[in-house]
């Protein structure tokens, strides 16, 4: 990669015909976000109770868990692209900033991975004893 | 990282007259972030907690139902509207619309009211029902 005029730098860094694709997703996971964040809390707010058994009994349905398991992905990739623009924008150096990369993934594949899990655990086991 | 200090800085924060698109574009990405962490985190551990078992569930409500816990929820609550409604003007200025500078100032204070009043009546409703 050339270090001389402007083109050279931008040479070889240019489109790779994906560039639409992180800024693309960031809106698919944002309306799905609007439809099922809205849909938990109206739930929650409508629920008749919000104690122990309501709850996993709620949850153990299955037009509940599988709604509440696409959530939690709708979520935490929405929060993973959007934590990615926040830290390319305030993390300039290069180690720190491949670092809080892998802190991320780390963060928004555990918390996704913990949340299904959850969910799963309610829904094929029911209440525990 | 090594960078050339003779490259033009862009102006910085402090000699922007602030205005309510700013405002709300700043508090986009504020809400977004604390959502990001400290929402998602809550909303893990809601379920962790109910898929736990009783005691691990009845540990989470002590928390959420304390008075440091109802002023989380509170915020956080604020913060998914807001993000919500400004996230929805994203949605507009995408389409190329909304840009007019009349527009464009009503609009972003828009997104500050409607969330205001839509964490209202939600926790005016919840305490409601309790009372």
């Amino acid at each position: 990669m050339g270090t001389g005029t402007g083109i050279g730098r931008v040479r070889g860094l240019g489109s790779a015909k994906h560039g639409a694709q992180h800024w693309l997703v960031q809106r698919y996971t944002a309306v799905g976000n609007l439809l099922l964040v809205l849909w938990l809390l109206f739930s929650l707010l409508t629920l008749p109770g919000l104690d122990y058994e309501s709850v996993t009994g709620w949850i153990a349905n299955p037009l509940v868990a599988v709604p509440m398991m696409l959530m939690i992905v709708s979520i935490f990739w929405h929060l993973r692209l959007g934590m990615q623009v926040m830290l390319e924008d305030y993390v300039h150096d290069k180690g720190l900033s491949f670092f809080s990369m892998l802190l991320l993934n780390f963060y928004a594949f555990g918390g996704a991975a913990a949340g299904v899990f959850a969910i799963a655990k309610i829904a094929f086991l029911g209440a525990a004893e | 990282m090594a960078q050339s200090n003779s490259r033009p800085l862009s102006p910085h924060l402090t000699i922007w007259k602030w205005g309510p698109a700013m405002a709300v574009s700043i508090m986009h990405r504020v809400t977004g972030n604390g959502l990001a962490t400290a929402g998602a985190l809550g909303l893990v551990w809601w379920l962790m907690a109910a898929a736990t078992g009783p005691d691990a569930y009845a540990y989470f409500v002590r928390c959420a139902t304390s008075p440091i816990g109802y002023l989380v929820m509170i915020g956080l609550s604020w913060f998914f509207f807001q993000h919500l409604c400004s996230g929805l003007r994203h949605f507009v200025l995408d389409m190329g619309a909304g840009y007019e500078l009349r527009n464009n100032k009503s609009w972003s204070i828009a997104t500050f009211i409607l969330s205001l009043l839509l964490t209202g009546f939600m926790w005016l409703y919840i305490f409601g029902k309790a009372l």
